[in-house]
């Protein structure tokens, strides 16, 4: 897989320090990202996918930090790098954008300057110059009257609209990475669809791949190639997005797609309950011994409690990490 | 580790200068007020005096322990005073709304206009002097924030579900701000009355020292010290002790103010740590 | 912008009348009570004559919405009566006593700002540190000190002990006499400042669109000055507006420990003296003054921050 791999993560742990023990929130987690391509991190809140992607750019702070494993970055490893290597890299190649767009922009600082700091900080323009690039890059996001937009403060727009500036800064140097997590959670049903298309759009523009996080299975099926499915700080499944419907093969993924409601169900089949997975997600300083998800697992025998379960490579392509696979 | 200090040091210091207060007359050597021989005047601290004696010749041991009486009594009352004005016109202008909310509020921001201890000043300007009066001037100058608190958490809760659900079943107003509305706001009145208090005892040592306060002879730290300025070159002990009680006493209760906030107000603003 | 100015403009308005409708109220019950306090006080000067020269200069006798009407239309004019004690129109009096108070006042909240912000920002940015518990306890003990308690150990220590400063008076207006009574005054507004730049530059620090500024690959030093210093400044500066307040307010017992000669050590001797109109005057100065200061500080919040034009 190297080679041709843009991001490989190998064996990731994230670690989170509560008055001096080390918790592993996050453990062994591995997976590639090829250029352009578009890759799924799906799982319940909680459940560690965020903390990777800010793992990936080297956001992390204390109390979390970097636990083990190695991040591989166009072939450089950079999870142990010093800080300004990895700086370099944040908005030039790796970009990340974040779920909660009012909170995420400054407050006190016009969305074009917002913008326009991307070029004057990478590309060497002058705030002139940077000002023409911002309106281009609203324009690029669809942003109606971008020159009249630019002046505007963060309060002064709509949800969705926050969220295109997001996109806007995030995609402005042509990164080879974007991280996007949970972007469309926090907006309106009706403009999620338009922010999702928009990402993909832009992307496969300036050959951008994507790591989208959620917590929607629907939406990450929809949007992506891969799809890697994280419960309680490990990836228990990675398949490609058609199947993962189709065929589950860990019980979590398997309790996920059976918990969709689906349309016209009722309709077909009479009134039934909604699926749910009995149980919780644990607590980061209260994992279980073994396999992760035994607590909640009809499939649960003795060697799940007593073994945490190795990653195995499916033979219809894929890997999963259960004791009781399908 | 740093925050539960705060409790711990605040509740023992408050704890020892009450001890002081209370146990005065067992704990003083001899009485703050009466026994004063001018030949022992000025005296440095030393065996007999432990902290000297001021130009009248009486003991300022004595005094600063009785002096802690004075502190602790007018800081407490007050302080309660402000609180019961606060909470009240606070929750019930919240509450009720309409003209009785504009003329609470119009009154809060009048009152935040005017300094606290110059409101004082102008009160004990036309009383006469005396704790009494004294009581009245600090009880009724420092209750504007509290009553800002009190009616904007009572908007806040007005709306959630449970007192909505209080009125359907018909409960009248004054039941359900006792029981509804009043233990919800609880935790951050009481941190504000614990910091209140601190103010409360500042307040009245600055205006005993002004001597529009307690007066001498009685012995309030505050007009201990005014009359130690007067010493200050000749007997210049006479300043440290009265001062250093009421430092102790407020840092008191500004550490248990502190600790109080972390534990029943997590989400304050306020909050420095 | 201006239409805010106009809008904050309005609303002091009625907040003075509203003081000046209080101190009204509260100094025409004067009568009564100060024939007895005068006689307490054993001061001879209460007399028939007195109280009739009272009369005359309050018109004691006209019915309360006249005099109050009378009141509000003299003070428009600016005239504030006549002191009982000097016969001075109590506005020179209190045109004489203005600037050294202000003077005091500025300069106490001067050192406050320019020790107490950094203080705090260094704290925040080693939090947990040494510096960062050291200057925390510095602050709450600097909170809890009493002002004119602190005054005199500084008095005593600068001046008398070392020489090296004057220990009391105005003297020439300079700035030697300014110093003892300005930090003595300043130190608790100080510990306040410390502690708030220090929560407020720690939620800052850890706020969304810090990250954000972090995520686009701005180095930590572009973050603290292109986004910190603007966002911590709005709330330094709301903090420094109550303040003054507390400062003006405790202004008057440093004052009166220094003999500095402004309004406030005038509105205690006066109130020792019951020099009603003296009293009323300083009050109306005083809350005068601290209005327009909140204003200031609230069209300068205004200025940076475009938010709050809105509210």
């Amino acid at each position: 897989m190297s080679g041709e791999s843009l991001l490989e993560v190998e064996n990731l742990g994230i670690d989170l320090k509560v008055e001096d023990r080390r918790y592993p929130a996050v453990k062994e987690v591995s997976f590639a990202i090829r250029r352009g391509e578009t890759y799924g991190l799906v799982g319940e809140s909680g459940c560690g996918k965020s903390i990777t992607a800010l793992a990936l750019i080297g956001l992390l702070r204390p109390p979390l930090y970097i636990g083990g494993g190695t991040i591989r970055f166009k072939g450089q490893e950079i999870q142990a790098a010093r800080a300004g290597v990895i700086r370099r890299l944040r908005g030039n190649s790796i970009s990340m954008i974040f779920q909660e767009p009012m909170t995420a922009l400054n407050p006190l600082s016009p969305v074009g300057r917002q913008i326009a700091e991307m070029f004057v900080l990478h590309k060497g323009a002058t705030w002139k110059e940077a000002e023409k690039h911002a309106i281009e890059a609203l324009a690029k996001v669809r942003v109606p009257a971008p020159d009249r937009r630019v002046k505007d403060y963060p309060h002064q727009l709509s949800g969705g609209m926050r969220q295109r500036v997001m996109i806007a800064i995030a995609l402005a140097c042509g990164p080879d990475l974007l991280l996007a997590d949970e972007p469309t959670t926090a907006l309106d049903v009706t403009v999620q669809a338009e922010i999702l298309e928009l990402i993909r759009d832009l992307s496969a523009d300036i050959g951008t791949a994507v790591l989208m996080i959620s917590h929607d299975l629907g939406l990450i099926a929809n949007m992506c190639g891969r799809v890697g499915v994280m419960y309680a700080g490990r990836l228990v499944e990675e398949r490609a997005a058609d199947e993962i419907f189709r065929a589950p093969s860990h019980p979590y993924t398997a309790g996920l797609v059976a918990s969709l409601p689906l349309l016209g169900a009722r309709a077909r089949h009479g009134r039934q309950r909604l699926q749910e997975i009995e149980g919780v997600v644990p607590a980061v300083t209260d994992f279980p011994t073994g396999c992760r998800f035994n607590p909640r697992c009809a499939a649960r025998t003795d060697i799940c409690i007593a073994e945490d379960p190795p990653e195995t490579s499916l033979p219809q392509g894929g890997r999963v990490r259960c004791h009781h696979h399908a | 580790m740093g925050l539960r200090v705060n409790l711990w040091l605040g509740g023992v210091l408050f704890v020892a200068v009450v001890i002081a207060g209370v146990f005065a007359p067992w704990l003083a050597h001899t009485d703050p007020v009466l026994d004063a021989n001018l030949m022992n005047a000025e005296l440095p601290p030393g065996e007999e005096f432990w902290f000297g004696t001021d130009a009248q010749g009486r003991d300022i041991y004595s005094r600063v322990l009785y002096g802690a009486r004075i502190s602790l009594t007018v800081g407490i009352v007050s302080q309660l005073i402000n609180t019961v004005i606060g909470v009240a016109l606070g929750v019930s202008a919240g509450y009720w709304g309409g003209w009785w909310d504009d003329f609470v509020n119009g009154l809060t921001n009048m009152m935040l206009a005017i300094p606290s201890l110059i409101f004082a000043l102008a009160i004990m300007a036309i009383l006469s002097p005396g704790i009494t009066s004294l009581l009245i001037a600090l009880g009724l100058t420092n209750w504007s924030y509290t009553c800002r608190l009190s009616r904007a958490s009572t908007l806040s809760l007005k709306s959630q579900g449970y007192v909505q659900a209080a009125k359907i079943l018909g409960y009248g107003d004054a039941r359900i701000m006792f029981t509804q509305i009043l233990p919800n706001i609880l935790g951050p009145i009481i941190v504000i009355g614990t910091l209140g208090m601190g103010g409360a005892v500042l307040a009245e040592a600055a205006l005993s020292f002004l001597g529009l306060g307690i007066r001498p002879p009685y012995p309030s730290w505050g007009s201990m010290l005014s009359d130690a300025r007067d010493q200050i070159t000749t007997a210049p002990w006479i300043s440290i002790f009265p001062g250093l009680a009421i430092f102790i006493t407020v840092l008191a209760l500004n550490l248990l103010g502190d600790g109080l906030r972390d534990i029943l107000d997590p989400q304050s603003k306020a909050r420095t740590a | 912008m201006l239409s805010y100015i106009i809008r904050r403009l309005l609303q002091t308005i009625p907040i003075l009348l509203a003081v000046a409708l209080l101190i009204f109220v509260m100094f025409s019950v004067i009568p009564g009570t100060f024939a007895s306090s005068m006689g307490d006080d054993g001061r001879g000067l209460l007399d028939a004559e007195v109280i009739e020269r009272m009369n005359r200069e309050f018109g004691l006798d006209d019915p309360v919405h006249i005099r109050f009407a009378k009141y509000v239309w003299q003070l428009v004019q600016f005239d504030l009566g006549h002191s009982f004690r000097s016969r001075q129109p109590v506005s020179q009096v209190i045109y004489e006593r203005m600037w050294p108070s202000l003077q005091l006042s500025f300069a106490a909240m001067l050192f406050a700002i320019v020790v107490g912000v950094p203080l705090g920002f260094v704290a925040a940015m080693k939090p947990g540190s040494i510096i960062d518990m050291g200057s925390m306890v510095l602050a709450v003990s600097g909170l809890s000190l009493p002002k004119f308690w602190l005054g005199l150990l500084l008095m005593y220590l600068f001046a008398l002990h070392l020489g090296w400063l004057p220990s009391f008076g105005y003297g020439d207006g300079g700035l030697r006499h300014l110093i003892l009574p300005a930090v003595a005054l300043g130190v608790s507004p100080l510990a306040l400042l410390a502690r708030t730049t220090r929560a407020a530059v720690l939620d800052i620090m850890n706020a969304d669109f810090v990250r954000t500024a972090r995520s686009k690959g701005m180095s930590e030093a572009r973050v603290i000055r292109w986004h910190l210093t603007r966002n911590a400044m709005v709330i330094v500066l709301t903090t420094v507006g109550l303040q003054f307040g507390s400062v003006i307010g405790q202004a008057v017992v440093v004052e009166k420990l220094f003999a500095w000669p402004g309004l406030g050590s005038l509105l205690v001797d006066s109130v020792s003296l019951r020099d009603i109109p003296v009293v009323q005057g300083c009050i109306l100065a005083i809350v005068l003054f601290f209005l327009v200061v909140n204003l200031l500080v609230d069209v300068l919040c205004a200025i940076i921050d475009p938010r709050i034009k809105y509210t």
